[in-house]
């Protein structure tokens, strides 16, 4: 077999970019953002167990070398010790992946930080589907072990923007938090929209008649995508952004809700405990006896493989989100 | 030839030595005394423990820690990080005898809306600076604490109280590369080594010696001691306070301690995590605690 008739494979990476070709970026926007946020407030330090670099925190480290502490491939310790700055009234940012802050050092975070509700805030890199290397490093269900623990705060960011201007309101909030972190080159979305980032607030980004999508995290731009996709169909879908997982903006979603449109949940996270949960219980809650479909990971340990090909099998891409609204609406 | 005047100040020097040797007997004496009290209105809890550990938390509250008892919150305050929750009957013992919470407030101790919960939580009582108990995180914030208040440039200390099972745990060698690294020498630890766990002896449970050899391997300044002497104990914190330094290796104080310690009817007794006590059997132990007291006061 000669290498020209050799299709190129697509390969896994670490680290890889869901930004569409061609899309405007922002550069490590969490590390700019927690530089700027510790320039205004001289009690902000950074941690890490072992992943600055890959977390954006390596910005911080150098712009505050001395307010940077290295806590090695340790991520109890990396918790514990973030809980300990806090009681010395300092407001740590601590990093490492989400899988490692959600199923390793879960009792760290809970006891040590949320307990005495102190303000330790978590930063989670590659959260949900968003690297190829398989359940070692894909958070899919973090927001639903996280969801449980009382006193933390959940924010899940869409693009740059919404990072740059959480951090901020994270550092300010009493309290833990948990911010499901977007690295690298990361795509700036929201500022077309008439939207800022308010914690504990959802927004509508835009109006619809025969749709209305609620999503959070990278999946509310393709939402936003998925929309503009539909209008082709003639299907007119709303989008409302709810970064904050919890506590829940449940006013804003339900308003959205109590209509005749068909509804849909977009999440990078399991189907269990995430989002469409979250909607879900609210609106049983309320009594709304209205249908919600879920557009999320399955309840699984997913394949390895590159990004854009997972994103399609387990159907978090645009043309998978625009064929199941056209099969919903029949 | 040594003269009059030399003799004359080491005299004195030696009496300040048995005074403060006296007073943290007394304060261990009393730390004793009111453990028995609560472990009597509780009728179970960790009696064996409060009275093993009750030399090593005299000689913290009664001679180390900088703290005010009016204001348990000041700033410039030495931090005392209970890492075993379970010891909180020992602890809350040592915060009556520095006055930080009332003597009275004692009988309290693990009853319905009581700041003594069995299990120590900084959510509940003054004084208690975390919430202990997941037995291993204690070394981890002590870390935190002492590197946060090294970098806001206090010189306050950080002391962190563990037991020898939580050797077990992954997270304290974590902690302790973790303060090594950092050279946190504002950072002490004790460690309560009673040689028992809730399973039975350590030595069966999950063999954690060589204990000294492996603190020392993880790079901190290690001694070990008679956790039951107080002479020795006061001994090891100036050696500990001669290393401390804002940069520098941490110190651990290893104590071996006899669980029960001061009442022979318990010492004696088959070591439990839960010692079992018997109704009449608490005066009894008082009686024996205060024989035994001032037998070696008298002495």
């Amino acid at each position: 077999m000669s290498t020209a008739t050799t299709p190129k494979l697509k390969t896994s990476a670490m680290i890889a970019s869901f930004a569409d070709p061609g899309q405007k970026t922002a550069s490590a926007p969490f590390g700019h953002a927690l530089v700027k946020a510790a320039q205004e407030n001289d009690k902000i330090v950074g941690l890490t167990a072992d992943l600055g670099k890959y977390t954006d925190m390596h910005i911080f480290a150098q712009a505050f070398p001395e307010r940077f502490f290295q806590m090695g491939m340790a991520e109890q310790l990396l918790f514990g010790a973030a809980a300990g700055l806090a009681e010395t009234g300092l407001v740590p940012f601590a990093s490492t992946y989400s899988v490692f802050a959600a199923r390793r050092a879960y009792d760290f975070l809970c006891l040590d930080a949320a307990e005495p509700n102190l303000n330790v805030n978590i930063v989670g890199g590659l959260p949900g589907l968003t690297t190829g290397y398989g359940p070692s490093h894909q958070a899919t269900e973090d927001m639903a072990i996280f969801r449980g623990m009382p006193n933390l705060t959940i924010v899940d960011p869409c693009d740059s923007l919404d990072i740059e201007q959480a951090v901020p309101q994270l550092a300010a909030s009493e309290g833990p938090t948990y911010l499901r972190l977007l690295r690298g080159n990361v795509p700036t979305v929201l500022d077309e929209y008439d939207y800022t980032f308010e914690l504990g607030k959802a927004k509508v980004l835009r109006g619809g008649r025969d749709v209305v999508f609620i999503s959070s995290g990278l999946m509310t731009m393709r939402a936003l995508q998925a929309a503009e996709a539909l209008a082709a169909h003639h299907v007119d879908v709303a989008v409302v952004h709810a970064p904050t997982i919890k506590p829940f903006d449940t006013a804003t979603v339900l308003a959205e809700l109590n209509t005749d449109r068909l509804a849909v949940t977009l999440e990078n996270h399991s189907v269990v405990g995430g989002l469409f949960e979250t909607v879900a219980s609210a609106v049983v809650t309320a009594g709304l006896g209205k249908r919600v479909v879920p557009v999320a990971l399955p309840d699984e340990f997913l394949d390895a493989g590159a990004l854009p090909t997972l994103h399609e099998r387990y159907g978090l891409s645009v043309q998978r989100i625009v064929a199941k609204v056209l099969a919903e609406l029949g | 030839m040594v003269s009059t005047q030399e003799i004359t100040t080491r005299g004195k020097a030696s009496d300040v030595e048995a005074e403060r040797l006296a007073r943290v007997e007394a304060a261990a004496y009393r730390i004793r005394h009111h453990a028995l009290n609560m472990g009597e209105v509780q009728g179970q809890g960790y009696v064996g423990q409060a009275l093993g550990a009750a030399d090593m938390l005299a000689a913290v509250y009664a001679d180390q820690l900088r703290f005010r008892a009016d204001d348990p919150g000041w700033e410039d305050r030495d931090r005392f990080l209970l890492s075993t929750g379970h010891y909180a009957i020992g602890h809350y013992a040592a915060l009556a005898e520095a006055g930080i919470i009332p003597v009275k407030e004692l009988e309290t101790y693990g009853s319905d809306d009581s700041r003594l919960p069995m299990s120590g939580m900084s959510t509940y009582t003054p004084g208690m600076e975390i919430s202990g108990g997941s037995l291993g995180h204690g070394l981890s914030i002590a870390v935190g604490a002492a590197l946060g208040l090294r970098y806001q440039g206090s010189g306050s200390r950080v002391y962190n109280f563990l037991s020898d099972g939580e050797l077990d745990e992954g997270s304290t060698w974590e902690a302790a590369m973790g303060a090594h690294h950092h050279q946190l020498g504002n950072l002490t630890a004790m460690v309560d080594i009673n040689a028992l766990q809730a399973d039975g002896k350590t030595d069966t449970v999950l063999r954690t010696e060589p204990v000294t050899e492996k603190w020392q391997a993880f790079g901190w300044y290690a001694q070990r001691v008679n956790g039951n002497d107080v002479g020795a104990l006061l001994a090891a914190f100036d050696n500990a306070a001669a290393q401390a330094a804002a940069v520098g290796r941490p110190s651990v104080i290893l104590c071996d301690t006899k669980v029960g310690r001061g009442v022979p009817l318990l010492e004696d007794r088959e070591k439990a995590h839960f010692m079992r006590i018997e109704e009449h059997e608490w005066q009894l132990c008082r009686e024996q605690l205060t024989a035994g007291f001032e037998g070696k006061a008298a002495r």
